[in-house]
């Protein structure tokens, strides 16, 4: 289930974009008109009737975008972000929906900690929202938690994300049991007696600078071995932020298969390699780490064909002082809800590398799919679920212009070009530049 | 008069050409210095070398000047050379140890760091048990910073001491091979020794067992031996302490000091005549280097520790005198 404040439906028309939809074969210049929150009218000289208009001409309006993988923080580190204050940045960054990991203080494991949260959410959050939960009780690894209750109390999937799944028969239990609940599974893919202490990437640049190596099998063998469980009990699952190239040539060969595997992929390992680490700033240091250039090509070319079907920005808040530390006493973590289209459009449609109605159907249509949402589209009847893009803005990501209650991102001080300019999220307009 | 000061004088520069009053350097990585870096260090190192040997020991170059010492982790040698060589320049010294500190008290290393540049310390050498930590404090304070090493990443001044050391035994630096042997995996010696060996035309041989060399690590333009054999060839055979936590339990880098011993110990049998033995210290005889072995490199050993300090003072000097504000090469040399 997903959660947002009550309120009223708008009624709008955008103007003269070029609306881009290519699940519904759309791409021409036209006029969107927007009632009681419903997407009414697509056409040339749509009539206003009173309803505010935006001018869209030379913009991009596109099915706004799902974000299957955020941390809010609450609670517990209502300090770091709130779910106020965490969809307000995701509806900045063109988000319709967001989903929540449950890794928070206490974590989501009982239906009285989510249905707090739903509650709160009903106050606070600006665009919808859903919460997964605790695969283990606590976290823990140990005692699976009442899955049907938390079903039932609304939770999007199961997750035990910031950590693994370390017991094989227990993820095979969860498999099992989770199965009867219709919910995905999500796994955080870490064996963690090979990433140990690990910092950064194990490869030439930890063995240079004296980090600690993260080595990329340390993800690899958790991939295979879950997507072995999921083949034996015929039960889907979705992979966490994906890194390493043996993990997609995994996923590919077991969705080859016919195993209902599904994932999802950074921007920050899709646009950065561990090149970056020299620079020792603690905002590129994250769970799984910046990979070699291979992996990251291995990851666009998995984000192009399909392989992963989405892109999620594992968007994780952390105080200030918290990051303002040597690299090895920081915590891993970096924030993107903000950055991610901006980023992604810079370093991967720009170059070349990726098509720009791909890009738009992995940060929309396939993170809903993945956790059996539905895809926002844009079409007469849908919910108006509309992201309205300049893809001409340059603009340079900046601590001041954060609306998270963090600003540890990995993009501080660099230009970007592509910036949104208009969210509708479900009939509302939660944001306008 | 030392005429050698009044050479080196001129020899000093901003790197980069930055103009009075900006560019403040560091001493963070063997990383960021050039070839003609480590050339002029050694020089200045040298003639201070020359000065040490008079009666009158005391430059007051750096009067005036203040070179705070931040030691988060224990140490003799660094910690004693960076002080004795501010106080051979002249420098007004403050050392601060973790231990005893506010940092017993929670207090986080950046306002550590903005207190101690609130006394505007000239200079503020560091070490500390995390990779990035002087970075850190040059980021928020005025001062000049030198890593006197970072975790596992770097000690830039034991490296440079090194190439002393080896340049005074050996007669030179270009063209020799050195066999580094032990636990480069943890070493901020190893990795900052490779970088300065290359910039100076030395090849390097990493010696170890396989978990403890980390993987990669080629790419920095050395060769990898698992047999200790492979010292063979080597001019210099640089020995890295061997910690005992490496063992514990979890780690299980090598099953036992024992087997450590046996395998890739230092011993007389494995040296041939003429190849000279370093270590860094503090020395575990009997596990990485036979206590023969130790007994017989004593020398070169103590070459390093002199060496140090030399090192040390033209570090101090050269980042303060090509500064903005610069000392009168009269000043130097006007003592004795």
């Amino acid at each position: 289930m997903l959660w947002a404040q009550a309120g009223r439906k708008d009624d709008l028309v955008v103007r003269g974009a070029r609306v881009l939809d290519s699940a519904g074969g759309l791409d021409a210049v036209l006029d969107v008109r927007v009632d009681g929150g419903t997407v009414s009218q697509l056409g040339r000289d749509v009539p206003a009737n009173g309803h505010r208009v935006i001018d869209g001409e030379g913009l991009l309006l596109a099915p706004a975008f799902v974000d299957p993988h955020v941390h809010l923080r609450s609670p517990g580190r209502e300090d770091e972000e709130t779910i106020a204050s965490g969809t307000e940045a995701a509806a900045a960054g063109g988000y319709c929906v967001i989903l929540a990991m449950p890794n928070t203080e206490p974590p989501v494991d009982s239906a009285a900690v989510l249905g707090a949260l739903a509650e709160a959410a009903r106050a606070e959050a600006r665009i919808p929202v859903g919460f997964l939960a605790a695969i283990s009780k606590g976290q823990g690894g140990s005692e699976l938690t009442e899955m049907v209750e938390l079903a039932e109390s609304g939770a999007a999937g199961f997750s035990d994300d910031g950590r693994p799944v370390v017991s094989p028969g227990l993820l095979r239990r969860a498999l099992q049991y989770g199965s009867i609940t219709g919910l995905r599974l999500a796994l955080h893919c870490e064996e963690p007696t090979l990433s140990g202490d690990g910092q950064v990437h194990e490869g030439a640049i930890s063995a240079e600078l004296g980090f600690a190596g993260y080595p990329s099998v340390a993800e690899s063998v958790m991939v295979q071995r879950d997507l072995a469980l999921a083949a034996y009990e015929g039960q889907p699952l979705h992979l966490l932020h994906l890194s390493a190239r043996e993990s997609v040539e995994a996923l590919r060969a077991a969705r080859e298969r016919g195993i209902a595997a599904t994932a999802e992929v950074t921007p920050h390992h899709l646009c950065r390699t561990d090149e970056t680490v020299r620079t020792l700033d603690a905002n590129v240091k994250m769970n799984p780490p910046l990979r070699s250039a291979d992996d990251r090509a291995a990851l666009i070319e998995a984000l192009r064909e399909g392989t992963i079907g989405a892109v999620a920005t594992d968007h994780a808040p952390h105080a200030r002082h918290e990051k303002e530390v040597p690299f090895e006493a920081a915590p891993f973590g970096v924030t993107g809800l903000e950055t991610a289209f901006g980023a992604l459009y810079t370093h991967l449609v720009q170059p070349g590398l990726l098509r720009l109605e791909t890009l738009l159907e992995r940060m929309s249509a396939g993170p809903a799919r993945a956790y059996g949402l539905d895809p926002p589209r844009i079409a007469a009847g849908a919910p108006a679920n509309l992201v309205l893009i300049d893809l001409s803005e340059r603009w340079r990501v900046e601590e001041a212009g954060f609306r998270s209650r963090s600003a540890n991102s990995w993009l501080l001080g660099e230009e970007l070009q592509g910036r949104v300019r208009l969210t509708v999220a479900d009939g509302r307009v939660a944001f306008q530049a | 008069m030392t005429p050698e000061l009044r050479v080196m004088r001129g020899d000093l520069r901003v790197p980069g050409g930055s103009p009075p009053g900006g560019g403040r350097r560091h001493l963070l990585s063997v990383a960021d210095l050039s070839a003609d870096d480590v050339e002029r260090l050694l020089a200045t190192a040298a003639s201070f070398g020359r000065s040490l040997e008079r009666e009158v020991k005391k430059l007051p170059t750096l009067r005036g000047r203040t070179v705070v010492n931040l030691f988060f982790e224990s140490s003799t040698r660094t910690s004693s050379s960076f002080e004795l060589a501010a106080k051979r320049l002249s420098a007004d010294t403050m050392t601060i140890r973790a231990a005893g500190s506010a940092v017993d008290k929670g207090e986080s290393l950046k306002d550590t760091a903005l207190t101690l540049g609130a006394y505007d310390p000239d200079v503020i050498v560091i070490r500390h048990p995390q990779i990035g930590a002087p970075q850190l404090v040059a980021g928020c304070t005025e001062a000049h910073v030198v890593n006197a090493g970072d975790g596992k990443h770097q000690h830039p001044t034991q490296a440079l001491l090194d190439l002393y050391a080896i340049r005074e035994e050996l007669g030179r630096l270009e063209g020799l091979h050195v066999a580094v042997v032990g636990d480069v995996l943890h070493s901020r010696v190893a990795r900052s020794l490779v970088q300065a060996l290359a910039l100076v035309g030395a090849s390097v041989t990493l010696v170890g067992p396989p978990a403890l060399i980390p993987r990669g690590i080629e790419a920095m333009g050395c060769e990898v031996a698992y047999d200790i054999e492979a010292i063979g060839a080597a001019d210099v055979v640089y020995v890295l302490r061997m910690q005992r936590e490496r063992m514990l339990e979890g780690a299980a880098y090598v099953p036992s000091l024992r087997e450590y011993s046996a395998r890739w110990g230092v011993t007389p049998e494995r040296l041939r005549p003429g190849q000279r033995v370093m270590h860094p210290g503090p020395m575990n005889r009997g596990v990485e280097i036979d206590p023969r072995v130790a007994d017989a490199s004593h020398a070169l050993i103590g070459l390093q520790v002199r060496a140090g300090l030399v090192v040390r003072m033209a570090v101090l000097y050269d980042l303060l005198t090509s500064g903005p504000v610069g000392v009168p090469a009269a000043a130097a040399v006007g003592v004795a």
